[in-house]
C-alpha cells in the first residue's frame, strides 16, 4: 500500500501546480474582466478578401 | 494601435481531422466485430491475432487516443491559434506531433493483436510505445506553451486552460503509470505489484478519462459552442469556477473503480467521497454549455451542428451524474463486473466525445475550405442515425447490468445460488448484445455517411492551407508597471514558464527518489503461504496477458455471500503480492478466475480450451486451438525471473538455475494428465505419426504453461488453513 504515498505525493504536488498557477493567474489580472473574453472570442481575424464581381 | 498580420496553420487541422475520421471509423469497426463475437464467438476461428482478448484492448485504444486523440489536436490547433490570434508556434513540432501520433498508433494497430500488451487498461502498450507517446506528447505541450508564450491576446480564454490543465496531467499520469521493468523489447512487467499496481492503474485509468476525454473536450465545448451558435457562453465566470473546481477534485477520484477489493477501505471511501463532489463542476459545466444556447433554440432546430453538440453535453450531463452515483458503495456493488460498466463508458464516448467530434468538425470544415457543407440533409441523417444508435446501443446493456447482477446475487430459500451456472446470465441477456451489435451499426452507418459528406464538401472546397488573419500586437507591459519589480513578481508575470520549470524539476526528483524506496520495501500483510509462482506458471500468467483473458475474466472475489457462494473465499491483498502486473480485470463477461485452480482437471482445461462449448454449452468464449498448436517460446525464462527478482520477488539463484529441470518436470506432468485421456492420446498419436519428426511433444505446447497457471490460481489460501489461523489467533 506504500504506493498510495506516492499517488498522494504526485496527486498533492499537480494539485499545487494548478494552485499556483491559478494564484498566478488571478495576481496577473486574468481574471479581473470575467465578460469580454467570452464575447471576444466569437470575433474572427481572418481577412475576408470580398471578391468583386466585374 | 500597430496592427499585424500573419497565418493560421490550418494544414496541420486538416491533417488531424482526416485522421480523426479514418480511425474513428476503424474505431468503431473494430468494436463492432468485438460486439459480434459475444453472438458468434468463433466468426474469427483459429486466427489468433483477431482473437477478442487481443482485439479488446485495439478497440479502446484506437477509439481513445486515435478517434478522440486526433479529435483533440485537430480542435486544440484550431481554436489556440484563433484565441491566441497567433500561428503554433513552430512548424516542425506540429508536424512531429502529427506524424508522430500517427506512428505510435500504427504500432499499436501492430504490436496489440500480436500480443505484446502490459494487460493494464489503456495503459496496454508496451515501453519502447510508452516512451514514444511520451516524447509526442510532450512535443505537443512544447507547442501549445511555445505559443502560448508567443499569443497576441493577453487573456487566456478557459479554453486554453483546459488545454494546460490536460497537458500536465496526462503527461504525469502517463509516465508513473508506464513504469515498467523490461525484459525484452516487447516485454515488460510493471514496478509495482497486486494492490499497489492496480491502485496505479486505476489512478492512471480514471484520469485517463477525466484528463483525456473529458477535459480537453469542455475546452473544445468552451469553444466551438459559443462559435456556433454564435453566443457568448452562458456564464464565463461559472466557466473558470468549472475549470479551476474540476481539475482539483477529479484527480483523486480513482479509487472508486477499486471498490470492494483488497484495497484498504479508507482508500476506497477517499475515492468515493472525491467522486460524489465532482457533480457539482461536471454538472456546473454541463448546464453552462447548455445554457449557452440560451435565445438560439430555434437554430437547434435547423443547425446539425448544434444538434450534435446538445446531444453531446447532455451526454456529458448523463455520464457525470451515472458517475458518481456508481462510486457510491451500494450501487458500485450491483453494476461493477457487469454491462451497467460498459453502457456507462458508451454513452460518453459515444455521445460525449463522439458527438461533439461530429458537430466541431461539420462546423470546423466548410469554413476551413471556404464553402458550404456538402449536405445538410445527410449531416441531419447522420446525427438521427446516430442517436438512434447511442439509444439502442446504451438501453440494452442498462438492462442487461442489471440482470446480470440479479441473477448472480439471487438465492434459493434453502441458501443456495438459484443460478450456480453462470451460463444461465450469459444465456439470458443474448438478446441485449443482439440489440447492441444493431446500435452499434447504427453508429457507424452515420459516421460513413459523415466521411462521405466530409469528402464532397473538401471537394468542392478551396485548399488554404494558411490563412491570412490580422490582430494587434499584444502591448508590452509597461516600464513603469515593472518598475521597483522583485525576482517574484517577474516570475509571477511568467506563469507559462513557471508551470513548465516546476512541473519538470518537482517530477524528475520525485521519480528518482520516491520508486526506489516504495520497491525495497512494501507494507502489504504477507501471508505465509503466498509464494511465488514456479517458472511454468510464471510463462503460463504471461500467455493468461498476451490472450487479454483479463478482458473478460475478472480476478477479484467481493466480500459478498454471493461471490463467497460461487467462486470461493474472497481476496486477500496478501494474495497478490508478487503479482506484477495485477490481473484483478474489470469485467465479468465470463466468471472469476481467482479460485479456479485445483476446480477443474487439467484434460477440462485442455478440452475448453480447445473448444469451450464442448465443455460448456452456450459459452461464448471463443476457441484457442493456436495455444494447443503452438510450441512454447521459453527462450526468456531466466530473464523473466531476474527481472521479477529485482521488483522483489524472492526466486533464489538456485531456482533460476533449475528453472528449465523445474519447468520441464511440471510440464510432462500436466502433459501425461492430458493424455490419460484415450481420445486426445489417439489424435496425439496420429498427429505424430503424420508429422514424424516435426511433431511437438504436448509437454512443449503453450497450453500446458497456461494450464499450469490456471490450476495454481488461488490455491496458495486454503480456506480451512484460514480459518485455523483465525482460531489460533483469538
Amino acid at each position: 500500500m506504500s504506493v498510495i504515498y506516492l499517488l498522494l505525493a504526485v496527486s498533492i504536488l499537480v494539485a499545487l501546480i494548478f494552485f499556483i498557477a491559478f494564484i498566478v493567474s488571478v495576481k496577473n489580472g486574468q481574471y479581473d474582466d470575467s465578460y469580454t473574453p467570452s464575447i471576444r472570442m466569437l470575433f474572427d481575424d481572418e481577412i475576408v478578401k470580398v471578391k468583386k464581381n466585374n | 494601435m500597430k496592427m499585424e498580420q500573419f497565418y493560421y496553420d490550418n494544414k496541420i487541422v486538416k491533417k488531424f481531422i482526416y485522421a480523426t475520421l479514418l480511425w474513428g471509423i476503424v474505431g468503431f469497426s473494430i468494436g463492432l466485430l468485438l460486439a459480434l463475437m459475444f453472438l458468434f464467438p468463433n466468426i474469427t476461428d483459429g486466427i489468433s491475432w483477431l482473437s477478442f482478448g487481443r482485439l479488446r484492448p485495439l478497440h479502446t485504444n484506437a477509439v481513445i487516443f486515435a478517434f478522440v486523440g486526433n479529435a483533440i489536436y485537430a480542435g486544440v490547433y484550431y481554436s489556440l491559434q484563433r484565441l491566441l490570434k497567433t500561428r503554433m508556434a513552430s512548424n516542425f513540432l506540429s508536424n512531429f506531433n502529427f506524424w508522430g501520433w500517427q506512428a505510435i498508433i500504427v504500432a499499436a494497430a501492430i504490436t496489440l493483436p500480436l500480443g505484446y500488451t502490459t494487460s493494464k487498461e489503456y495503459a496496454e502498450l508496451e515501453w519502447p510505445i510508452d516512451i514514444a507517446i511520451a516524447l509526442v506528447w510532450v512535443a505537443f505541450g512544447v507547442n501549445m506553451i511555445w505559443t502560448i508564450l508567443q499569443r497576441r491576446q493577453r487573456h487566456l480564454y478557459v479554453a486554453v486552460w483546459f488545454y494546460l490543465g490536460t497537458f500536465v496531467t496526462v503527461a504525469v499520469l502517463h509516465i508513473f503509470n508506464s513504469l515498467e521493468l523490461s525484459v525484452s523489447f516487447l516485454k515488460s512487467y510493471s514496478v509495482y505489484a497486486g494492490v499497489q499496481d492496480a491502485l496505479v492503474q486505476w489512478w492512471y485509468g480514471h484520469n485517463a478519462v477525466a484528463f483525456f476525454l473529458t477535459t480537453p473536450f469542455l475546452g473544445l465545448m468552451y469553444y466551438f459552442v459559443p462559435k456556433a451558435a454564435n453566443r457568448p457562453v452562458y456564464s464565463y465566470k461559472l466557466s473558470i469556477v468549472h475549470f479551476w473546481s474540476l481539475i482539483f477534485i477529479y484527480i483523486w477520484a480513482g479509487p472508486h473503480h477499486l471498490l470492494y477489493s483488497s484495497l484498504p477501505d479508507w482508500a476506497q471511501n477517499l475515492g468515493v467521497a472525491f467522486s460524489i463532489m465532482l457533480i457539482a463542476p461536471s454538472w456546473g459545466g454541463m448546464i453552462n454549455g447548455l445554457l449557452t444556447l440560451r435565445g438560439a433554440w430555434d437554430k437547434v432546430r435547423t443547425d446539425p451542428v448544434l444538434k450534435f453538440m446538445v446531444v453531446a453535453i447532455t451526454g456529458y450531463g448523463m455520464a457525470t451524474f451515472e458517475g458518481p452515483m456508481l462510486s457510491l458503495k451500494n450501487v458500485n456493488a450491483i453494476a461493477h463486473f457487469s454491462d451497467w460498466i460498459i453502457a456507462h463508458v458508451h454513452v460518453g464516448a459515444l455521445a460525449w466525445n463522439g458527438f461533439l467530434t461530429f458537430g466541431m468538425l461539420y462546423w470546423m470544415i466548410p469554413r476551413m475550405f471556404k464553402t458550404q457543407l456538402y449536405s445538410k440533409g445527410l449531416a441531419n441523417f447522420h446525427f438521427w442515425i446516430g442517436t438512434l444508435g447511442i439509444v439502442m446501443y446504451a438501453l440494452p446493456m442498462y438492462v442487461a447490468g442489471f440482470v446480470q447482477a440479479s441473477m448472480w446475487k439471487q438465492f434459493n430459500p434453502d441458501g443456495t445460488l438459484t443460478y450456480e451456472n453462470f451460463m444461465s446470465t450469459v444465456n439470458e441477456i443474448m438478446p441485449m448484445y443482439w440489440m447492441r451489435a444493431i446500435g452499434g451499426s447504427l453508429f457507424i452507418v452515420g459516421a460513413i455517411v459523415m466521411l462521405y459528406n466530409v469528402i464532397m464538401t473538401v471537394r468542392s472546397g478551396s485548399k488554404v492551407t494558411d490563412e491570412l488573419a490580422e490582430a494587434p500586437a499584444l502591448v508590452k507591459v509597461s516600464k513603469y508597471r515593472q518598475k521597483g519589480e522583485g525576482y517574484h513578481t517577474w516570475l509571477e508575470r511568467k506563469p507559462v514558464k513557471l508551470t513548465l520549470f516546476a512541473t519538470v524539476a518537482i517530477l524528475i526528483g520525485g521519480v528518482v527518489q520516491i520508486i526506489p524506496t516504495l520497491l525495497i520495501d512494501s507494507n502489504i500483510p504477507t501471508i505465509t503461504s503466498v509464494k511465488p509462482y514456479s517458472p511454468l506458471e510464471l510463462e503460463g500468467r504471461d500467455l493468461y496477458i498476451r490472450e487479454g483473458c483479463v478482458g473478460c475474466h475478472s480476478q477479484m472475489i467481493r466480500p459478498f455471500r454471493s461471490e463467497v457462494a460461487r467462486y470461493g473465499e474472497y481476496s486477500k491483498a496478501g494474495e497478490f503480492v508478487y503479482d506484477h502486473p495485477f490481473l484483478w480485470g474489470s469485467k465479468r463477461t465470463g466468471p472469476d478466475l481467482l479460485r479456479v485452480g485445483g476446480k477443474y482437471p487439467d484434460s477440462w482445461h485442455f478440452n475448453h480450451m480447445y473448444d469451450p462449448q464442448s465443455t460448456s454449452t452456450g459459452s461464448i468464449m471463443p476457441r484457442y486451438q493456436w495455444l494447443i498448436r503452438n510450441k512454447h517460446d521459453l527462450s526468456d525464462t531466466e530473464a523473466k525471473m531476474k527481472a521479477m527478482v529485482s521488483l522483489g520477488v524472492p526466486y533464489t539463484e538456485s531456482d533460476i538455475e533449475n528453472a528449465r529441470e523445474n519447468m520441464k518436470t511440471q510440464a510432462e506432468g500436466i502433459a501425461n494428465n492430458i493424455l490419460e485421456i484415450p481420445d486426445i492420446n489417439t489424435s496425439f498419436e496420429e498427429e505424430k505419426k503424420f508429422y514424424g519428426t516435426q511433431f511437438i511433444p504436448l509437454q512443449e505446447r503453450e497450453i500446458i504453461a497456461l494450464i499450469a497457471y490456471l490450476q495454481r490460481l488461488g490455491t496458495d489460501i486454503k480456506v480451512k488453513d484460514i480459518k485455523e489461523q483465525l482460531s489460533k489467533n483469538n
